[in-house]
């Protein structure tokens, strides 16, 4: 009984050690996150990104955001109910993270779809097909622009724009800017400059509501 | 020396227990090493990383299987494992230091096999660390395997 005490208590002081060294990792990276926040909160907002609701609004949702990513799929229709739901106080900006192989080249679709005023129209499309693609592996981006061509879009002045200096500064900008603020994951949230720290649906949401409420508050 | 500790003991009286204990406690700490190096601080393992891990995390059941019912079987089923995850190691470490090409290996998914990145506190690369625990995991069955003989 001696010895397999020993194996349990074995067992036992490894997985404390496990617990505790996750817990201390994930507090300094919370820190290193509010600390970058500190040093670079200009990086948050550039004047160039896509504003989805009221560009007033005083709530500010900040998305560093990857269209290849499954996990920024699933949150779209949750932070644009939370947009739609507050009726012209909260606004969605969109920074992009593109983490995936070929993101970049669906960043500059997108940006291109801007151009002619039918971004988002070109978003909700080009995240469809999404799980065809879950590989990542060398994404196809023919079927692309066809897959939003009848977003009525000029496909070939799209792709000629869609390779401009200006998209690739503004990519890179985001590139930077990733970095600064150490967003590693995506989709990697920020409301009224503050981090979600804890990541799921539910801390969104409370953290979109605290800055609400402080709204109403006199 | 308990009673029990005795029983075991081969004829030169010493227990394979101990050198069982030490390996499987190489096992088990490498296993929640690797699981942390790649849950917690979210280094993607590459292939060889996934294979050294095939080896890895059965040793620290079965040898702590081998352990609670003082099975001496239980180093004969754990060798085959070891070697299998040293000789990969092996060859990890032999690509990490540039000494063999990475392009003998189908590396194109995931992470590179090669990157500098496999390291921990910045130094210590994460292939040698795994040809470390497996090297000793082989030493202590070694001496385990000898005194169940004997």
């Amino acid at each position: 009984m001696n010895k397999n005490w020993a194996v349990f208590s074995t067992v036992a002081a490894v997985v404390v050690a496990f617990i505790a060294g996750a817990v201390i990792f994930k507090d300094r990276s919370k820190q290193e996150v509010t600390q970058a926040l500190q040093a670079s909160s200009g990086a948050l907002v550039r004047a160039h990104s896509p504003v989805y609701g009221n560009p007033a609004a005083k709530v500010t949702i900040v998305e560093f955001f990857d269209p290849a990513c499954e996990t920024c799929r699933a949150f779209y229709p949750i932070v644009k109910g939370l947009v739609n739901a507050s009726v012209g106080e909260v606004r969605l900006v969109i920074r992009y993270a593109p983490l995936h192989t070929g993101s970049d080249m669906l960043v500059k679709i997108l940006e291109a779809a801007r151009l002619q005023g039918k971004y988002w129209e070109a978003l909700e499309k080009v995240m469809t097909p999404q799980p065809r693609r879950a590989a990542h592996v060398n994404p196809q981006m023919e079927p692309i622009w066809g897959l939003i061509a009848d977003i009525g879009l000029d496909v070939a002045k799209a792709k000629s724009e869609a390779n401009s200096p200006a998209i690739e500064q503004l990519l890179s900008q985001d590139l930077a800017d990733m970095k600064a603020l150490k967003v590693r994951r995506t989709p990697g949230f920020f409301v009224n400059g503050k981090p979600l720290l804890d990541f799921g649906e539910a801390q969104l949401k409370s953290l979109v509501d605290q800055e609400l409420k402080k709204l109403k508050a006199p | 020396m308990s009673a029990e500790a005795c029983e075991l003991a081969g004829p030169r009286g010493r227990s394979f227990w101990v050198p069982l204990f030490g390996a499987w406690l190489i096992a088990l700490v490498a296993t929640a090493g690797a699981v942390f190096l790649g849950e917690v601080l979210g280094m993607t393992p590459c292939v060889l990383c996934w294979y050294q891990r095939i080896a890895m995390f059965p040793l620290a059941v079965l040898l702590g299987v081998g352990l609670l019912d003082a099975d001496g079987r239980s180093i004969r089923y754990a060798l085959p494992l070891a070697w299998a995850g040293w000789c990969i190691a092996a060859y990890h470490c032999l690509i990490f230091w540039g000494v063999l090409s990475e392009g003998l290996i189908p590396c194109g998914k995931g992470s590179s096999c090669a990157e500098a990145d496999l390291q921990v506190a910045g130094f210590v690369p994460i292939p040698l660390l795994s040809l470390i625990a497996f090297t000793g995991i082989l030493a202590l069955l070694w001496v385990a395997n000898k005194r169940v003989k004997t």
